[in-house]
């Protein structure tokens, strides 16, 4: 006959099973969570938008923005202007044929015969409704100019991949709430019951982050492999040679930045009981996955708020590798906040496990963290 | 065996078990009654370790119960629960998976299950498609794919037509045959009066009585007779040392109130001497006696006395 006191399962786990069963569990956890998203339709359509947004990116521009502008000429003079620039020419006969080219988009611009003496150039440009700049711009003469710091990287490009990076962390960030819900389901069915009295909590909660976390990190090398061929389609290797080295950076930072995410969204899920209390349970995560985008986006001209920002776990992930892109950080900089970060990592789920636990069971209103925090104990 | 040894366990200020103590024999099925909040589910789920107890033990086989012993139990909770999208029989391969089998034999197990549950043509359907009877026998699948060592059942039956509660029962009954203990409980006294072999009481977190259904009988239900004479039985009244408990003509039931009778063992018979041998001596001097025998009591009958 036994005198052993009976113990919650958390406490039991680690003493009689072995951690074989603790990762065959957390396998099969993972697994049924991958099937079962892949299995709704929610994955695929947003999987399949992303998939097109990149090629939209890709492509689009070359085909709507994309060659030399083309300008209708008149004149011999005219003809020769142009000929010294970029400007895809198309001769016609006078500056009505021009006129009627312009005001029906075959071209971008005319340039005519200047007959008023104003022009230096002798020619004149007719635009539709504004000033065809980048027509003027080709045709006008520009004094040398000598930059006593060049910047490396134009203000262009690193406004565009800031801008990438922090939209693509965000979106992908908002994949913890599948997670989140897929906690609560178990809850309200009561299926949790059975769950619990069968496999230990912690491995419940590691099969789903890892469950949840491969599907994303799936759906990421796809559209990594995607978007360099959506970029050489659409003619735009220089953008892809410039973004390239900042992407190994924000892999990893990625990574490590979604599993941080993921525990605050399961245990957003554990502490509601039902799918419809979800939002206000989930508003502290939402704030954190949107720290990075709007941080990132308004402060990045301020150098002191980014170098924070890049050493903050939540938004690390975005501001380390737009640091390293405009090549701000130094050498070390990278580790020492990918470090700070994996701390944050296995901080945060040692904590999440023990809410997890101890919300996990507690059914009706939502449960106060400092209770899950007590009841596991 | 499942010992359950001085289990105690409070929600705030209420003490929702008191010292509770109760064992679950091989082979045989428990029933575990008692009133709404009496305690039965806390025991239960204490029991499966999805709910800690504040003080004493439960004990499998003499060893203590630990996580990796619990994935060898087969557990039906009281609030039912099974992932509403997904199809009847991956569902229950997959927690028979957690319980720790092999793929192929979870779903030996599961097609075995679904057909005695008269599920088969279900197996693909997802669970939320089904009846609310259909879930339920789903959830007795649930509990039962890994061939537990033991079932604990709260309130199986609850939510069944009869023809489900034959099905169920069935099933039930052959793993008991096979060695398995069995702890259910049930509001419906006639469903846990045929099927157990033993029982435990609860009332209000602590245990009023528990032993075979026979002995609790015994022990619990006064010794009471019926006797069926051709002439009006109003005499019974006047003879000593029993107490009339109803009369209708010439029908009598009477308990022995000193306590003086025959244990009142179903068989009935008690050597002479004994007070209702006098009664039915006195009643064959009167006439033809046509029905003469204890009254077994009905478990509804003994809860009553018990908790009372």
């Amino acid at each position: 006959m036994s005198t052993q006191t009976v113990s919650p399962p958390e406490a039991t786990e680690a003493t009689e099973t072995g951690s074989a069963s603790f990762w065959t569990a957390s396998r099969l956890v993972a697994e049924r969570e991958i099937s079962s998203q892949i299995r709704s339709k929610g994955y695929w359509i947003t999987f399949g938008m992303f998939i097109l947004g990149i090629l939209a990116m890709g492509i689009l521009p070359s085909l709507f923005g994309g060659g030399a502008p083309s300008v209708a000429t008149v004149g011999a003079e005219s003809e020769r202007v142009v000929a010294e620039t970029e400007l895809e020419a198309q001769p016609v006969a006078d500056a009505q044929e021009a006129e009627a080219l312009v005001r029906e988009g075959d071209v971008d611009a005319a340039v005519v015969p200047d007959t008023d003496g104003e022009s230096p150039l002798d020619v004149r440009v007719i635009g539709l409704e504004d000033t065809p700049e980048d027509v003027v711009a080709a045709l006008s003469v520009a004094p040398p100019v000598d930059l006593l710091e060049p910047s490396d990287v134009s203000s262009g490009a690193q406004y565009l991949v800031t801008f990438v990076f922090a939209l693509f962390f965000f979106v992908f960030a908002m994949y913890g709430m599948p997670l989140a819900q897929s906690v609560v389901t178990e809850k309200q069915t009561r299926i949790v019951e059975i769950l619990v009295s069968t496999v230990p909590i912690r491995s419940l909660l590691a099969g789903k982050i890892a469950g949840h976390s491969l599907l994303v990190f799936a759906q990421v090398a796809i559209l990594a492999m995607i978007a360099p061929l959506a970029l050489r389609m659409g003619d735009q290797g220089a953008l892809l040679a410039m973004l390239a080295p900042a992407l190994g950076w924000f892999v990893p930072f990625f990574i490590l930045g979604f599993i941080l995410l993921a525990t605050m969204w399961s245990v957003a899920g554990s502490i509601v009981s039902r799918q419809e209390d979800l939002g206000s349970s989930t508003t502290l995560v939402m704030m954190l996955v949107m720290l990075p985008y709007f941080g990132v986006t308004f402060l990045q001209d301020n150098d002191l708020a980014m170098t924070i920002l890049s050493y903050v776990p939540f938004s690390a992930a975005v501001a380390m590798p737009v640091r390293l892109f405009s090549e701000d950080a130094r050498t070390w900089e990278p580790f020492a906040a990918m470090a700070l970060l994996a701390v944050a990592v296995v901080v945060c789920v040692l904590v999440a496990s023990r809410l997890y636990s101890g919300s996990l069971l507690q059914t009706g209103t939502r449960v106060k963290l400092t209770q899950a925090w007590s009841q596991a104990e | 065996m499942l010992q359950v040894r001085s289990v105690s366990r409070s929600f705030g200020t209420h003490r929702a078990l008191d010292d509770v103590s109760f064992d679950v024999a091989p082979a045989r099925m428990t029933g575990f009654v008692g009133a709404n909040g009496s305690g039965k589910t806390t025991a239960m789920r204490i029991i499966l370790g999805v709910l800690a107890a504040d003080a004493g033990t439960v004990s499998w086989r003499g060893r203590p119960v630990t996580q990796a012993v619990r994935q060898r139990f087969g557990y039906m909770p009281e609030e039912r629960g099974l992932y509403p999208k997904m199809k009847v029989a991956d569902q229950i391969i997959y927690l028979g998976r957690l319980h720790g089998m092999h793929a192929a034999a979870a779903r030996r197990n599961t097609d075995e299950l679904l057909e005695q549950l008269a599920l088969a043509e279900r197996a693909s359907d997802p669970v939320e498609q089904l009846s609310l009877g259909n879930q339920q026998r789903v959830q007795v699948a649930a509990a039962l794919v890994h061939d537990p060592e033991l079932l604990i059942l709260d309130e199986p039956f609850s939510g069944l037509d009869p023809i489900a509660i034959e099905t169920v029962l069935g099933v039930l009954r052959e793993r008991a045959r096979r060695g398995v203990p069995v702890l259910f409980s049930s509001h419906q006294l006639e469903v846990v009066e045929r099927l157990c072999d033993d029982l435990v009481i609860i009332s209000a977190g602590a245990i009023a009585a528990s032993g075979p259904r026979e002995e609790l009988r015994s022990r619990f239900g006064p010794p009471r007779f019926e006797l069926v004479v051709d002439s009006d039985a109003g005499w019974v009244r006047d003879m000593p040392g029993i107490q009339l408990v109803e009369l209708d003509g010439e029908r009598a039931v009477f308990d022995l109130s000193d306590g003086l009778g025959v244990s009142s063992a179903p068989s009935g018979n008690g050597d002479g001497g004994h007070l209702e041998q006098t009664v039915l001596n006195a009643a064959v001097q009167r006439g033809a006696v046509h029905r003469f025998g204890p009254v077994v009591p009905s478990l509804a009958e003994i809860f009553r006395e018990v908790i009372s």
